[in-house]
């Protein structure tokens, strides 16, 4: 076992855990967020996509002792005193979700798109969503959830 | 209805809040206290006999509490049933051992089951199970399957021929007697893996002071689990609780009961503990079902201006190794019956033979029989259109059945209930500007371009179904619907619905008839799925028949309360029931619109039943079961434009039009969301997904590494539109919309790349169109 200590969604953690324990396990069976999900074992699906000191992760493919010391942001911290952030809205308006399995990943790699490029272009998008599988929604309306929240993460920046 | 017009408005999902903010509880969120970890021991080859399993390391690994082989679960875990026993077929039942006993039939078959304390500790243990196999001779094709000499996986299916279904209509002789031109071709449908986000999964909780079993499980019909679980497990159905939570998508594959949910149940009950089994991506890839995989031979006969007069061949369906839950019933009644799609055709002859082979099993997959079925009949009529050199819209356009003849009745013998294809053909037509592609098309060629456009003028089948015909079909189930409406007190209303959304918005669009029809805001309408315990029974979510059937009890029982409401309110009123209109959510006495009662006072006065009128129960409830007297046939346009890289035989989408009909549309956002997911899954198939199996029966493309999922970047904005033609067999007048465009667009794609080759004598290429095939054929063509 080994100790690590990490921020997740703005508050402090301290845990014992097998080295070979994954970050997204540790997120989901240790600390009981279970917004973040498993949608295959080799990395392709991002499922678990979170981030991790400002950068966007897929959480299986990261041990937890990896994330000692780091900050991390889940789906469940996307939300600010019972707002939801513009991505969140911008799924919501644009219908960019169907089962929503898929959608926690998305979200937070919506959220690395948007800081990296604040207005992308609809072919930006969809290349920094290559890492983020989706089976319903043709990823049609996932591109204009993103659009929404871009614009509306503008506004509120002017 | 209300003025309001709730229904047909684009709201927002009402299932979204908690799946945008992750609390939403999938079966793997479900954790219950003393929870114990099931893993499954698979077998790594096609085809073997089990000489000698050694459980003894696992058993005395750290944190193991069981492990169980196939022979220690005879008499405790019956085998897993097949539920769709097609007539007139001479169908073979071969046994499917909830974990095989003797011998296994494909890389992935159960061997044995640990149990332990944690997930890892049970993997670990796993391992340690040493499995002595003979190796046996496998087959993965399923027309070799049926060869003299092929290993036989089964002792009462000789050759491997679970099935042979004949399909007889008209006067197929007389149909190719008087044929001017026949075309024939050899189409094969490759075998997709449905890949649903969510792996499958189950945890399962057993009350010992009264018997009681819970299982949550991936299901897309937890009254199916039930029923079947309860034969499998001796459980009566009364004590057994199945619960679908989110579920996160399904494409079918998660209607089957499988064997873990049958030995998780199992488990419980026998360690007296919660057991949990959740399925890797690996696992999901041979252990959950696969779907398509047809290899068909057929011809089409015609007159030289283009009129169809019969098609005839047959189909080799791979089934897999055993029978899954609705296997039978796919490439068969969802398939064949489809055949002749939108068109006049007078006579058929057709063959399917349902073989065994040792592959993962195949079962209902988005579309489930009718993409089979369309990427047949629109290959086919291209195939005819480039032979008699005539355009392919003016080809569609000649056979199609008239907007005037509906119900028709097709050779195959079902009644279409409406349709009006030509009017979808034009409005797709102008969205696409079809005269302007072709002098681009044109233009392009010149300059040693490949452009290309394909048509799919598809019907499908859907709706399911009429439970008369479920029986005379074999399905062994009813397929109606149920919906109970409850108005609470103060006026607020709860839908519990027999069917169980999983993805398609129904939480929203239920909502959406109810207010509708109530006149109440839709914020004061729930609807509750999912659980055994706490809705009525339903038959599930699959063939496109939740909103079609199920919706169209939510708005019977609807009426029902709003009939008892009526008279209440005539009652409160002093008035004549007769004198009672309903507007906007308010009784008043004809005339006199200031006497008035809300149908929330109505509700008030249901319950406190203080003064009713004569004879009348207290409350507002009502529940209605809705059996639909057909099925319903929507249908559509797809468009698809392409270009073709010569110098690396790459497709590259230009556009992609879908026009579609579904009747009456209750929320257009939703509709178009269905299509978009559905035509890059047909996509998908045209163009990149293939399950390969090498001849010994290993699964080459068994991670998403391996098969190629789209992702954002490969695939087009659809561009949507619809007509509207309403169906006579339900109330609302609703068609399903969720496989639509997994049936339509493959053949669509695929009629695209064989248009852009043309000019080079290509007369077909099968599916997937990848790059390296099309750069041969393209080479072969001396480009």
């Amino acid at each position: 076992m080994s100790q690590i200590s990490v921020r997740v969604n703005d508050k402090g953690y301290q845990s014992d855990v097998e080295p070979r324990l994954l970050l997204v396990y540790y997120l989901r069976d240790v600390l009981g967020l279970t917004g973040t999900h498993i949608g295959c074992d080799t990395s392709q699906c991002g499922a678990c996509t979170v981030i991790v000191d400002g950068k966007a992760v897929k959480s299986c493919t990261m041990f937890a002792v990896q994330a000692n010391g780091a900050s991390i942001t889940t789906v469940e911290g996307l939300a600010k005193d019972g707002s939801l952030h513009p991505v969140q809205e911008g799924f919501w308006e644009e219908h960019g979700l169907q089962c929503g399995f898929c959608t926690p990943g998305m979200l937070m790699t919506a959220l690395q798109i948007l800081e990296r490029n604040p207005n992308p272009s609809e072919a930006e998008i969809r290349h920094g969503l290559e890492g983020n599988l989706c089976r319903c929604t043709g990823y049609q309306n996932i591109v204009k959830a993103i659009q929404y929240a871009a614009k509306k993460m503008q506004e509120i920046k002017a | 209805m209300a003025v309001s017009h709730i229904f047909g408005a684009s709201v927002r999902r009402r299932e979204d809040p908690r799946l945008i903010s992750g609390q939403a509880t999938y079966v793997d969120d479900v954790k219950l206290p003393g929870t114990v970890h099931a893993v499954f021991v698979r077998s790594p080859h096609a085809h073997a006999r089990i000489r000698r399993i050694d459980v003894s390391k696992a058993q005395s690994a750290p944190g193991v509490l069981a492990v169980l082989t196939g022979q220690d679960l005879v008499g405790k875990v019956g085998n897993i049933p097949c539920a769709w026993l097609i007539p007139g077929a001479d169908l073979k039942l071969p046994d499917h051992p909830p974990l095989a006993r003797d011998v296994v039939r494909f890389v992935g078959d159960g061997v044995a089951v640990v149990v332990a304390e944690t997930r890892d500790q049970a993997g670990d243990a796993a391992l340690l199970v040493d499995v002595d196999y003979e190796v046996l001779g496998a087959i993965v094709d399923q027309e070799k399957a049926t060869q003299a000499g092929a290993p036989q996986l089964h002792e009462n299916v000789p050759s491997n021929i679970a099935f042979r279904w004949p399909l007889r209509g008209g006067d197929i002789q007389k149909a190719f007697q008087d044929a001017e031109v026949t075309v024939k071709q050899r189409l094969i449908n490759q075998r997709l893996v449905p890949n649903a986000m969510e792996t499958r999964g189950a945890i399962a909780q057993y009350h010992q002071a009264n018997g009681d079993l819970t299982i949550w499980v991936t299901s897309q019909n937890p009254h199916i689990h039930r029923v079947l679980m309860s034969g499998v497990l001796g459980i009566p159905e009364h004590r057994l609780r199945v619960i679908a939570p989110e579920v996160g998508g399904g494409f079918g594959s998660k209607i089957h009961h499988y064997p873990e949910e049958a030995v998780v149940g199992f488990l419980a009950k026998m360690l007296l503990r919660p057991v949990k089994w959740s399925e890797d991506r690996r696992e999901n890839y041979v252990a959950t079902i696969h779907g398509r995989d047809h290899i068909t031979d057929i011809e089409i006969a015609a007159k030289r201006d283009g009129t169809i007069l019969g098609i005839r061949g047959q189909t080799y369906a791979n089934l897999g190794a055993y029978l899954s839950t609705a296997s039978p019933g796919i490439p068969t009644i969802l398939h064949g019956l489809m055949l002749t799609g939108c068109y006049k055709i007078p006579a058929i002859d057709y063959v399917v033979y349902g073989v065994l082979t040792n592959t993962t099993p195949v079962d209902a997959y988005r579309g489930a029989g009718r993409p089979e079925a369309t990427y047949i009949i629109e290959r086919m009529v291209d195939l005819l259109a480039a032979e008699l050199k005539m355009d392919p819209v003016e080809i569609r356009r000649k056979n199609f059945i008239g907007a005037d003849e509906f119900p028709y009745t097709v050779a195959s013998g079902i009644t279409y209930d409406s349709g009006n294809y030509s009017a979808a053909l034009d409005k797709a037509l102008s969205m696409i500007d079809y005269t302007e592609f072709r002098a681009e098309q044109a233009r392009a060629r010149q300059q040693g371009r490949y452009l290309g456009i394909g048509f799919s003028t598809y019907v499908e089948i859907c709706g399911l179904g009429p439970s008369q015909v479920a029986g005379a079909v074999g399905f062994q189930g009813g397929l109606w619907e149920s919906s109970i409406v409850r108005v609470h007190p103060t006026g607020k209303v709860v839908l519990y619905s027999g069917s169980s959304p999983h993805g398609q918005g129904e939480e929203t669009t239920f909502a959406q008839i109810i207010a509708e029809e109530l006149g109440v805001p839709i914020e004061d309408v729930d609807v509750v799925h999912g659980d055994t315990n706490a809705i009525p029974m339903g038959w599930g979510t699959y063939g496109s028949r939740t909103t079609a059937v199920g919706g169209s009890s939510a708005v019977l029982a609807a009426r029902k309360v709003k009939e008892k409401a009526r008279r209440i309110a005539a009652h409160m009123l002093e008035a004549a029931v007769e004198d009672i209109l309903f507007d906007q959510g308010k009784f008043h006495v004809r005339g006199v619109p200031e006497r008035s009662k809300t149908i929330q006072e109505v509700a008030l006065a249901a319950h406190l039943a203080w003064s009713l009128p004569k004879d009348m129960e207290p409350a507002l409830e009502a529940s209605a079961f809705f059996d639909p007297s057909n099925f319903v046939y929507p249908f559509g346009t797809h468009i698809c434009t392409v270009e073709v890289d010569p110098q690396t035989g790459q497709v590259k989408l230009l556009r992609y039009v879908a026009v579609d009909d579904c009747g009456p549309v209750i929320n257009p956002k939703i509709v178009d969301g269905q299509v978009h997911g559905g035509v890059v899954q047909g996509v998908a198939q045209a163009l990149w997904e293939a399950a390969v199996y090498d001849a010994n029966g290993q699964l080459l493309t068994g991670s998403l590494m391996d098969y190629a999922l789209p992702k954002a970047s490969d695939v087009p904005a659809i561009e949507t539109s619809r007509t509207e033609t309403p169906s006579p067999v339900n109330p609302l007048g609703l068609k399903g919309i969720g496989e639509t465009g997994t049936i339509a667009s493959t053949p669509a794609v695929v009629n695209a790349v064989i248009d852009a080759l043309s000019p080079l004598g290509v007369r077909h290429i099968d599916m997937p169109l990848w790059p390296e095939k099309i750069w041969r054929v393209m080479a072969e063509k001396g480009v």
